[in-house]
């Protein structure tokens, strides 16, 4: 064939004129039908975010109350391994100088040395557990929910040393055996050698409901919102309380606040 | 031609060969029987129209690939719904969708699983985490 400059260039620009077109086909092509998408119940927000009230639980709560924590153990299957070195945590308890080291002063009130605070995953803005993780199985959704995939999670724990607050736990052992609570055949257990930890309801906020602790604390010591939109409870009751987070100093931005 | 040490070659070539063809001779005539996969779950029995999410050929071949999206889609995108092609809305979840028609995991998962030589309880290790269902034994 003779090609000449002129037809090649005519050649070229017909070519690139096709490759052009190529999205706007794919875009007809495609049927109005949206492949997946949002539960029209789910909760949204840009940046969730609780409040825990410990005031208000050391007041009004019967003692030794933890209907919080066996709501949440028992809404994702956690087992109770019963040993401290192995034991998994969701939702527990700490006393005050290790909840808020370096905040201890001599003289506090007695209750605050004294009773437990109330402790879980803060959802921290800059997470260190989302850095360290190799694999992304801990991420940081849209939400402010710092998320695990445990499908991805390899259990090399370095999520666990990268995390100030122990919200982290490993599973030592196949955890089935260890749920001493009713199985929850709505959600998944764990399996031996993953990294597990309070995932803030992700579920729950899926199809519109609060997190179950919060439900389930009876006398409203546990108050959940996003942080971003200024009409939420907590924005509420973080403009009229004082506040404190855990290790504000290293600026992970916890999103878990105190009212002691 | 000659060869050397024949009288211990070819014995030993003879055994070889009877080794490594074990597996054939030893399995002659003996045919898996084919997986017998159930569709009769109280569920399936009671739809007008027998349809799961995608086309029956894409579920047998692809099955794998779509519980992959839609773990995607859920833990990691926030998406619950999967809207199937007749607009039919799904709860994309293996735990609490999948197995509301196939409640029969042994009846069902395990037939062609256990078929391709897929060790139970290991490969593919869905149910070390979710529960399987409660199945009349």
């Amino acid at each position: 064939m003779d090609t000449n400059r002129r037809s090649f260039l005519k050649l070229g620009g017909l070519c690139a004129l096709g490759l052009g077109a190529l999205p706007v086909v794919d875009a007809l092509g495609k049927s109005d039908l949206p492949q997946v998408m949002n539960n029209p119940q789910a909760l949204v927000g840009k940046r969730w975010a609780m409040v825990v009230d410990m005031k208000k639980c050391w007041e009004k709560g019967k003692p030794g109350c933890k209907d919080c924590i066996l709501a949440c153990h028992v809404t994702h299957n956690v087992p109770d391994i019963g040993s401290i070195k192995e034991e998994v945590k969701w939702l527990w308890t700490e006393p005050f100088e290790n909840a808020f080291p370096g905040q201890e002063s001599q003289f506090l009130p007695t209750e605050v040395m004294e009773k437990p605070f109330m402790v879980l995953c803060n959802h921290c803005a800059q997470a260190p557990c989302v850095r360290v993780c190799p694999t992304q199985a801990t991420f940081k959704r849209a939400d402010g929910i710092t998320m695990m995939d445990f499908h991805r999670c390899i259990g090399c724990r370095y999520c666990m040393a990268g995390c100030p607050y122990g919200a982290r736990s490993f599973n030592w052992k196949d955890p089935r055996n260890f749920i001493k609570t009713e199985l929850n055949m709505t959600f998944p257990t764990r399996e031996r050698g993953v990294v597990e930890k309070c995932n803030f309801c992700d579920e729950r906020l899926g199809v519109g409901k609060i997190p179950a602790c919060v439900e389930a604390c009876k006398d409203g010591c546990l108050h959940f919102g996003d942080l971003q939109d200024p009409n939420s409870e907590v924005r509420k009751i973080l403009a009229s309380h004082f506040t404190i987070r855990r290790k504000p100093e290293l600026g992970t931005d916890p999103s878990v606040y105190y009212i002691i | 031609m000659k060869i050397y040490n024949a009288n211990k070659i070819i014995p030993g070539l003879i055994i070889f060969l009877g080794l490594i063809t074990f597996p054939m001779w030893y399995n002659m005539g003996k045919a898996a029987p084919p997986p017998e996969i159930k569709f009769d779950t109280p569920v399936i029995q009671q739809m007008a129209v027998k349809q799961c999410v995608l086309p029956k050929a894409d579920m047998r071949t692809g099955h794998m690939q779509l519980l992959n999206e839609w773990r995607t889609q859920v833990v990691r995108n926030g998406y619950r719904t999967y809207v199937a092609a007749d607009g039919k809305e799904y709860n994309m979840s293996l735990q609490n969708e999948c197995i509301k028609c196939h409640s029969n995991k042994t009846q069902f998962c395990d037939q062609c699983h256990v078929y391709a030589g897929l060790q139970l309880g290991s490969v593919p290790y869905c149910w070390t985490c979710h529960i399987a269902p409660k199945e009349a034994k």
